[in-house]
């Protein structure tokens, strides 16, 4: 089994080192890590408004390159995180903690440094277990027939939407709106028309990225826009020679490292915990087995290398559930799954027989990128640092023009373009109103392959809706959906979901600095008590 | 003071009570319209049958949502319970609205570069320290930039000027 696995991993190497594979790898970790560092752009954004772009591509390319901006992002948003106090992006606002006390402390370099390092072990880890539990999990999956597709899928809602972000309810009622969503459009079944109000756009469904560039770009902005503070750039110098550690500084960070990747792939088996969860996690384990507990939040560089190492490992933790079994943990990998089906490819079990150079040349990007990110994050820090300059009032104009014209060239034609501005007012008013839109997407991805497999299972059982329970396999996967209700009512009436929900809302991908400091507050009480 | 009037006030302020209430109404015109299409069994299912059944359940949530809005306030929650932010944007949020119908307009009407010059503008003029000269800059600049990529690298088939009258 582990030969044929470095088989298919020296063959993915293969697929990833041409030419324009390895170009297009590079563009996405660069865009990718740039984005990642300005305030008010998360990756969800990101990889929207680079998704139109890819349309040209082959699948793999445009795979590559949106995975690389994906991981890329996750290093810039530590750069932001430990030298100015911006959670730009919800896992790292634990490393905020910890990161700028060391900057204020003039070790800023020191804790990039090894935050690059940490990253680097944590994606390899990350990167080994995809290897060899991706083949392992298809060949299980494949004996899945639509009723136990349809099972596994609702545990992978259930999870995205209940274990991010906010109240479990809320969460819910987002991914059932996606999931309806997805339904919009022409049956495939029968042919007839749903919810079109005989506006024959709408006939193909809501275009994904208008969907994505609405609830993430537009909305975003809205509530973002004159909410910006001005970006203090006191400590952001930051010179190559900073940045390298000591010996004493290695030997602390290597167990916690260690701890950290451990943890954030233990976090990216369970569906639905993803970098956030992981990272916080990670945090409150290391502070809870440290000897000083009283000296997290001073500057230890414990404090930051174990989130690090554990939002990385679990980024590409996550990956394993999305390219092997096409179930997304959360919106960003919802989000990939569209933009493989926007291609033509279908999602399943089968991708990794049936495309094995896209998931193999995937993998092995990873190992590429994560080097190319390690030797650009480097030298470029103090580049990245004077973007950070760019003011809000410059960045999101220019995001809008993208916005538009990427839903534009979707499908040439202005109608997406007004959707995308009705999704985006209508998104504004969710994130008003307390809801976190990223369940949206989630539902919206799988919506039509939930009620695809559905049918199906009906079909196959008769009419018969106890098949749910009584195959075997799909009971489990019901059971586990009933368990997570359960623990989440439990913990509910207990009054202690804290340690589940770290990120606080304004931590979010607006990069307040508000943020930062919420989260301040609140960590002292997150660790399991 | 009356206690009712006093509860009733509680729930207006509690932005639960509207994000619960929005839900139920986004899922009674779900099923409404679903229940128009053919719902079939759960052996054959028709067109119907699903969205209707998301439909009921958003209700449901909807319900419960709002629900938790009359539970009496804890003491940690004192998150902000209104609805609009705290320095309304109206006219930002109008700008940045407004930049995608500007962008399909001129889009339509003129070509890609009126469009995106003017999409730009308007967004940036949402901006509190936006000047008109800074807005210029800005838009002229992402203009000559974008019309490069888009049309020439990415050829993304909208001519760059035309004029289609007969507005």
């Amino acid at each position: 089994m582990i030969s044929t696995a470095l088989t298919d991993l020296w063959y993915g190497f293969g697929v990833a080192l041409e030419p324009h594979n390895i170009m297009w790898c590079f563009v996405g970790v660069l865009v990718g890590n740039m984005v990642g560092v300005l305030p008010g752009m998360g990756p969800l954004a990101t990889i929207s408004i680079l998704l139109p772009l890819t349309f040209g591509m082959k699948p793999v390319g445009a795979i590559l390159m949106l995975g690389g901006v994906m991981y890329g992002a996750q290093y810039g948003g530590a750069i932001c995180s430990i030298l100015l106090n911006l959670p730009c992006h919800p896992p790292h606002a634990v490393t905020c903690l910890d990161g700028f006390p060391m900057t204020k402390q003039g070790r800023g370099g020191v804790a990039l440094g090894l935050t690059v390092f940490a990253s680097f072990v944590g994606a390899s880890w990350g990167i080994t277990e995809m290897i060899f539990l991706s083949p392992l999990l298809v060949r299980a999956a494949l004996q899945f027939g639509p009723a136990e597709v349809c099972s596994l899928m609702l545990l992978g809602l259930l999870a995205g939407s209940t274990l991010a972000r906010g109240s479990p309810v809320k969460g819910v009622a987002m991914t059932v709106l996606g999931l309806f969503l997805g339904s919009v459009g022409t049956d495939l079944e029968t042919g007839s028309e749903r919810y079109t109000f005989g506006m024959t756009e709408l006939d193909d469904g809501i275009e994904l990225i208008a969907l994505a560039l609405g609830l993430f770009g537009i909305a975003e902005f809205m509530s973002s826009v004159n909410q910006v503070a001005p970006i203090n750039t006191k400590y952001t110098h930051v010179s190559l020679k900073d940045m390298r550690p000591t010996k004493a500084d290695m030997k602390r960070a290597f167990f916690p490292m260690w701890r950290g990747t451990i943890i954030g792939s233990l976090c990216s088996l369970i569906p639905g915990t993803g970098p956030t969860i992981a990272s916080f996690v990670a945090y409150a384990t290391e502070k809870k087995i440290s000897k000083h507990p009283e000296k997290f939040g001073t500057g230890l560089i414990e404090g930051v290398v174990c989130p690090e190492a554990s939002t990385h490992s679990s980024v590409q933790g996550d990956f394993i559930p999305t390219m092997s079994l096409g179930i997304p943990g959360d919106a960003v990998m919802a989000l990939l799954l569209g933009a493989l089906m926007i291609q033509g490819i279908v999602p399943g079990p089968q991708l990794i027989s049936q495309h094995p150079d896209i998931f193999w040349g995937l993998v092995a990007s990873f190992w590429i990128g994560n080097i190319m990110l390690v030797l650009l994050n480097v030298p470029l820090i103090s580049i990245w640092v004077k973007m950070l300059a760019i003011p809000y009032k410059f960045l999101y104009p220019s995001a809008m023009f993208f916005v538009c014209i990427g839903v534009y060239a979707a499908n040439n034609d202005f109608f997406q373009v007004g959707e995308v501005a009705v999704i985006g007012l209508f998104g504004y008013v969710l994130l008003r109103l307390g809801y976190h839109p990223a369940p949206i997407l989630l539902g919206f991805v799988l919506g039509p392959r939930f009620e695809e497999n559905f049918r199906r299972a009906m079909l196959i059982a008769r009419g018969d809706i106890t098949v749910f329970v009584q195959r075997p396999i799909s009971a489990v996967f019901v059971a586990l959906c009933v368990l997570l209700i359960g623990s989440q009512i439990y913990f509910r009436l207990k009054g202690s979901k804290a340690d589940l929900e770290p990120a606080d809302e304004n931590a979010g991908l607006d990069g307040r600095p508000a943020g930062a400091e919420l989260a301040a507050q609140q960590l002292p009480a997150t660790p399991a008590e | 003071m009356q206690p009712s009037t006093s509860l009733l006030r509680d729930l207006v302020r509690k932005r639960d009570f509207y994000a619960g209430g929005l839900m139920v109404l986004i899922g009674l015109g779900i099923a409404l319209k679903g229940s128009s299409y053919r719902a079939g069994t759960l052996m054959h299912m028709g067109p119907g049958f699903l969205p209707t059944a998301l439909g009921i359940i958003l209700v449901l949530l909807g319900i419960g949502i709002a629900a938790t809005a009359l539970a009496p306030a804890g003491p940690g929650s004192d998150e902000s319970q209104s609805i609009l932010p705290e320095h309304p944007q109206w006219w930002a949020w109008f700008c940045i609205l407004m930049s995608p119908i500007c962008f399909i307009f001129f889009g339509r009407y003129f070509g890609m570069a009126p469009a995106t010059f003017s999409c730009i503008f308007i967004a940036a003029l949402g901006d509190k320290g936006a000047t008109v000269k800074s807005t210029v800059i800005l838009s002229t600049v992402v203009t000559i930039f974008g019309v490069g990529l888009f049309s020439y690298f990415l050829q993304v088939p909208m001519p760059i000027f035309t004029w289609r009258g007969g507005l």
